[in-house]
């Protein structure tokens, strides 16, 4: 049974919600899904750039009350 | 008797150490109050300075003070690392075999680089996060005759200004070393733009086109080949390199997650109240939060304030006084003689201003400064 890790980068200017994923990814097994909260528009664009280059899953990408959800599997 | 334990003796530890024996100063001298720091050091380092004994600008020596000397009187101080944590009972349990009991406790253990975590890193990159490795990277820069410097940067890290920082500088560096033109720079980041920041990123760019560097974005490192000299890349590339610097991914300390507080040594901590998770009167600062905001100095500052009125608050009165926004203060050396800097928090992002003279003397003015802001004097 795969785990969600849920990363609350709402309001991360700096390291942002994308380096907060990437951080995440290593600390999570494959096939374990993490959820990133952003609340930074380029999200929307940049976290499935990034799961697309390296190779891991978009699960789900929504927005809700201002507030992006982006769940990602671990494929590697 | 409120017993107030401080485990950690870098600089939010320290400031929140002093500011709290400001605030409960009569408290303290009456023996209402007991402030004790557990710190595995007898020396406090100033961090950021290793940037500069790369260049050769400070030596190792400049940077240290004894931990004591720089504690407000009634701290009691120990050095004796903390080896169990028992935030249940309010009790830890330290190397030498002591326990302390507390009514309020703040970790602030801080992180440490990872270059080991990268297959080949430790071996054949260079970085600026030990004493050990800024001499070596001196050492490395003030003999390179010139070929690839690749820059590469680990996920998380601290100070995240360093990344640009060291470019810039380098490329200073060789300049006035007259050997810039046989020099070729590839500058690396993990996030699809130069830096964190997006106005930073999008400054950067610009000083990157006109000094010539190159640069690639999405890349992390996932392996050093020291016999080929390349890196490469979790996104599938590959960066050949005769001179490799690293950003070292970083972990928090390994008692906080021998202690099961936090995974990879990070603290699951409130982002208003920075309480460690489910624990009124246990609290986090510094580089072991796991909150989504920079690990850096003044982060660490910023939160100490914060704690140091609402512990002194909570133990004069009974209730805290403010919530921490998430302020985040860094300079950003541009050159060896310009500088710029960034201030947000949870709500207002940077808008970092043209690099000048006068922000780069503030900033060499700071690494002096930072002995009285330690003190809380600042």
């Amino acid at each position: 049974m795969s785990e969600t890790k849920i990363v609350d980068a709402r309001g991360s200017f700096c390291p942002g919600p994308l380096m907060e994923l990437i951080a995440a990814m290593k600390e999570v097994e494959v096939g374990d899904e993490v959820e990133v909260l952003s609340t930074d528009e380029g999200s929307a664009n940049d976290v499935p750039e990034w799961l697309e280059k390296v190779g891991h899953e978009m699960v789900d990408n929504f927005q809700e009350e201002g507030v992006y959800h982006i769940r990602a599997r671990k494929a590697k | 008797m409120k017993k107030i334990l401080i485990v950690g003796g870098g600089m939010g530890g320290t400031i929140l150490a002093n500011n709290l024996a400001r605030r409960l100063r009569r408290e303290l001298d009456k023996g209402d109050v007991k402030i004790t720091m557990l710190s595995a050091s007898d020396q406090h380092m100033y961090q950021p300075g290793l940037l500069y004994v790369a260049f050769g600008k400070a030596m190792p020596d400049e940077l240290y003070r004894d931990q004591a000397s720089l504690l407000e009187p009634g701290i009691e101080f120990h050095v004796d690392p903390v080896e169990s944590f028992h935030l249940d009972n309010n009790q830890v349990a330290t190397v030498s075999g002591k326990t302390y009991d507390y009514d309020y406790i703040a970790i602030a253990t801080g992180s440490q680089a990872k270059p080991d975590n990268i297959p080949g890193l430790l071996e054949h990159g260079h970085h600026v996060y030990t004493e050990e490795a800024a001499l070596k990277t001196w050492e490395a820069l003030s003999s390179f005759e010139g070929g690839n410097v690749a820059i590469v940067t680990g996920v998380p890290h601290k100070c995240p200004m360093v990344p640009l920082e060291i470019t810039f500088m380098m490329h200073d560096y060789f300049k006035d070393r007259g050997i810039l033109d046989q020099v070729s720079f590839k500058y690396t980041y993990p996030i699809g733009r130069l830096h964190s920041l997006v106005n930073v990123g999008k400054w950067a760019e610009k000083e990157f086109d006109r000094l010539g560097i190159e640069y690639e974005t999405l890349f992390n490192p996932k392996e050093v080949d020291g016999d080929s000299r390349q890196v490469h890349s979790e996104e599938g590339s590959t960066l050949d390199y005769d001179l490799l610097i690293a950003i070292p991914p970083h972990k928090g300390m390994d008692t906080i997650e021998s202690n099961e507080l936090g995974t990879s040594g990070w603290i699951p901590t409130d982002r208003a109240t920075l309480n460690v998770e489910g624990h009124d009167n246990a609290f986090v600062l510094g580089d072991t939060t796991n909150l989504p905001i920079s690990k850096a100095g003044s982060t660490a500052h910023y939160e100490a304030e914060v704690l140091g009125e609402n512990i002194a608050a909570q133990v004069k009165h009974g209730r805290r006084v403010r919530d921490y926004d998430g302020k985040v203060f860094c300079f950003i050396e541009a050159g060896k003689d310009r500088a710029t800097f960034a201030s947000f928090n949870y709500t207002t992002p940077p808008d970092p201003q043209p690099p000048t003279e006068t922000v780069h003397w503030f900033k060499l003015a700071y690494n002096q400064l930072y002995w009285n802001s330690v003190r809380g004097l600042l």
